[in-house]
């Protein structure tokens, strides 16, 4: 037993058999037990068809986006440490973030991550729609994806505002200044003036889609507080939960599409 | 003098027209545009002219814009994505227009590996990859910053996230009601309504092109045309007032363009009978009323008498007149665009009086 190496040693100890309750897996008792104990890995199914795991059917562009929301929640909360959503401190904590925090590229990595992610759900959903895996059985999780892209949008929207900076507020000026054009809806949309009885107005300006959305009738600093929570707290929460479900159909759909 | 052609050929009547073009021949030839030959190709001139034009400072002003980075990167991803598919899709065609089947259903290819190490290895190596990726773009590129928010002076032009600039472009032939609502909700309704639609159960889990014919030119138009296209025009060919500029041309705040817009209304009742317009609202619009009727229900036998009467009897009732009514929706924006450039029209219906504008 002299000849025992380092590694083996190591994969000896209690430690290490209290973490991995299996052998190296190189075997397939082994590699079943891998995936099939890990609740991380055991999203996977622990055998696939070959044609499942090819980039070139799959172009990893669903895993990245996972991997890249994965990243965005863990820059988003170190961001918060930093980070205050009044009309006072926003602008200056961003420019803290940038002269004084060490490692100031969590900013950077947030917003190109927000982007990428956005350019890798689009991608995902042209591979998806070119393999035509959105064909039964796969109908209701494609409904699903749908809804996790239009979220991914609104995620990167609402995060645009934080900034606090020209760019921010007027970008999402211009965004939400579409929502006061929302049919009955919004106070300078059509149909809003037949809500009308008498003199009292039921749809104006402060209490349409867009006063809800910006706590406002300009973007000002309830639009702020709004759109922070709404970014860092309630859009996140459902996205994950549309995630799981999302992993969860695929799995139960029968994997990842292939030649029936 | 090549850059003022380059400029002239830009402008949204002649890009657009040119980008249709060039779809329309993907559709009819994917097999020429799927090769190899035709891809390469591209891509080197894609390069070479990229590269040229970056030469420009005004153009070179527009596109390092640090937001405008991921829109470079959008487009890299979404040619070679496009060309990619349409590759695949032909040499699938071409195996199973031999009898071989697709390449995603070869016996190779359908044997089953284990997840541990063939997908979990894969799935590392893109993280790893996709994280130096963001990290060495995080470096090269600061976050933009501008002054701080101050709600008494707008920028201008001022533009939406990149994102929803296809969005802020249709503003110009649509009121925001649609652009903004109803058309977004369309969309959104219709991606979802997608595979409820489309019955063809070929195609399901390898790429095709043949099988799908329908289906795939369909979703490209929207797509590439519609989406991505009108994201390049509102991203880098829109200035100060929403002003065309050419891609090489100076963001001049004082640059005038004649507009004289007028509304099917003013069209009909002053240039054709010569008479005031009618008090009567409904009266006013009744041509643009029955114009916008026919285009959404009048037309709609003619088209299943001509080339519907097939799919009605192939999807059914519901399925066939929600796609009509997609297909028409998609196609009332184009129908739009070549309306102002060619007569110069604003609004089919314009009622002002209820904000009821299209």
């Amino acid at each position: 037993m002299s000849e025992q190496s380092f590694a083996d040693k190591v994969a000896n100890t209690q430690v290490w058999k209290s973490i991995f309750r299996h052998g190296p897996p190189n075997n397939a008792r082994n590699r079943a037990a891998v995936v099939a104990g890990n609740v991380f890995l055991h999203l996977h199914p622990i055998k696939l068809k070959k044609s499942g795991v090819q980039l070139g059917y799959t172009w990893c562009m669903g895993g990245l986006t996972f991997f890249v929301f994965l990243a965005l929640t863990v820059t988003g909360v170190l961001l918060m440490f930093y980070y205050r959503p009044t009309a006072e401190y926003a602008f200056t904590d961003i420019i803290g973030l940038r002269e004084h925090v060490p490692l100031g590229i969590m900013r950077e990595l947030h917003r190109w991550g927000a982007h990428l992610m956005v350019i890798t759900v689009w991608i995902h959903m042209f591979r998806v729609f070119m393999t035509g895996s959105y064909k039964p059985p796969r109908e209701f999780n494609w409904g699903v994806g749908v809804i996790l892209l239009v979220l991914t949008l609104l995620l990167s929207f609402t995060g645009y505002l934080l900034p606090w900076d020209q760019l921010a507020i007027w970008a999402i000026t211009v965004g939400s200044n579409m929502a006061k054009a929302t049919p009955f809806l919004g106070h300078g949309g059509p149909g809003a003036a037949l809500a009308q009885i008498g003199d009292f107005v039921m749809v104006s300006d402060k209490n349409d889609v867009r006063f809800q959305l910006l706590g406002g009738r300009f973007v000002g600093e309830a639009a702020l507080l709004r759109f922070y929570i709404l970014h860092c707290v309630f859009i996140p929460l459902v996205v994950a939960v549309l995630i799981a479900v999302h992993f969860w159909r695929v799995r139960k759909d029968g994997g990842i599409s292939a030649p029936l | 003098m090549i850059k003022e052609f380059i400029n002239y050929l830009s402008s949204p009547l002649y890009s657009f027209t040119g980008v249709m073009a060039f779809f329309f021949f993907t559709v009819k030839r994917p097999d020429i545009v799927g090769s190899k030959k035709f891809g390469l190709i591209s891509l080197v001139s894609i390069l070479v002219i990229f590269g040229w034009m970056l030469t420009d400072p005004v153009f070179f002003s527009v596109i390092s814009l640090p937001d405008n980075i991921p829109i470079i990167i959008l487009n890299a991803v979404v040619l070679w994505s496009w060309w990619f598919a349409i590759h695949k899709g032909v040499e699938n065609d071409k195996r199973i227009a031999a009898g071989e089947g697709p390449l995603e259903g070869t016996p190779e290819n359908r044997e089953k590996v284990w997840a541990w190490p063939n997908l979990v290895y894969t799935e590392l190596f893109a993280g790893i990859a996709c994280t130096v990726f963001l990290i060495v773009w995080a470096i090269f590129f600061k976050a933009p910053l501008e002054e701080p928010a101050n709600p008494t002076w707008a920028p201008n032009p001022a533009k939406a996230p990149w994102y929803f600039l296809g969005l802020q472009e249709m503003l110009v032939y649509f009121d925001p009601w649609m652009a903004g609502v109803v058309l977004p909700g369309i969309i959104l309704v219709g991606l979802i309504l997608l595979p409820f639609i489309d019955t063809n159960p070929k195609g399901n889990g390898y790429f095709t092109f043949a099988e799908r014919k329908f289906a795939i030119s369909g979703f490209m138009f929207g797509w590439i045309v519609l989406w991505i296209f009108l994201i390049q025009v509102g991203t880098f060919l829109r200035g100060p007032n929403w002003t065309f500029y050419g891609p090489f041309e100076y963001w001049d705040a004082h640059k005038v363009v004649a507009e004289n817009n007028i509304n099917l209304s003013e069209i009909m009742w002053i240039k054709l009978f010569n008479t005031g317009l009618p008090k009567n609202i409904i009266l006013r619009e009744i041509f643009g009323i029955l114009l916008t009727g026919f285009y959404l229900v009048g037309i709609v036998p003619i088209i299943t008498k001509k080339w519907g009467h097939k799919f009605l009897k192939d999807m059914g009732t519901i399925r066939y007149y929600l796609l009509i009514f997609l297909i028409l929706s998609a196609a009332s924006l184009p129908i739009k665009m070549y309306l102002r450039w060619f007569i110069n029209l604003k609004y089919i219906v314009a009622m002002p009086e209820f904000e009821l504008n299209l």
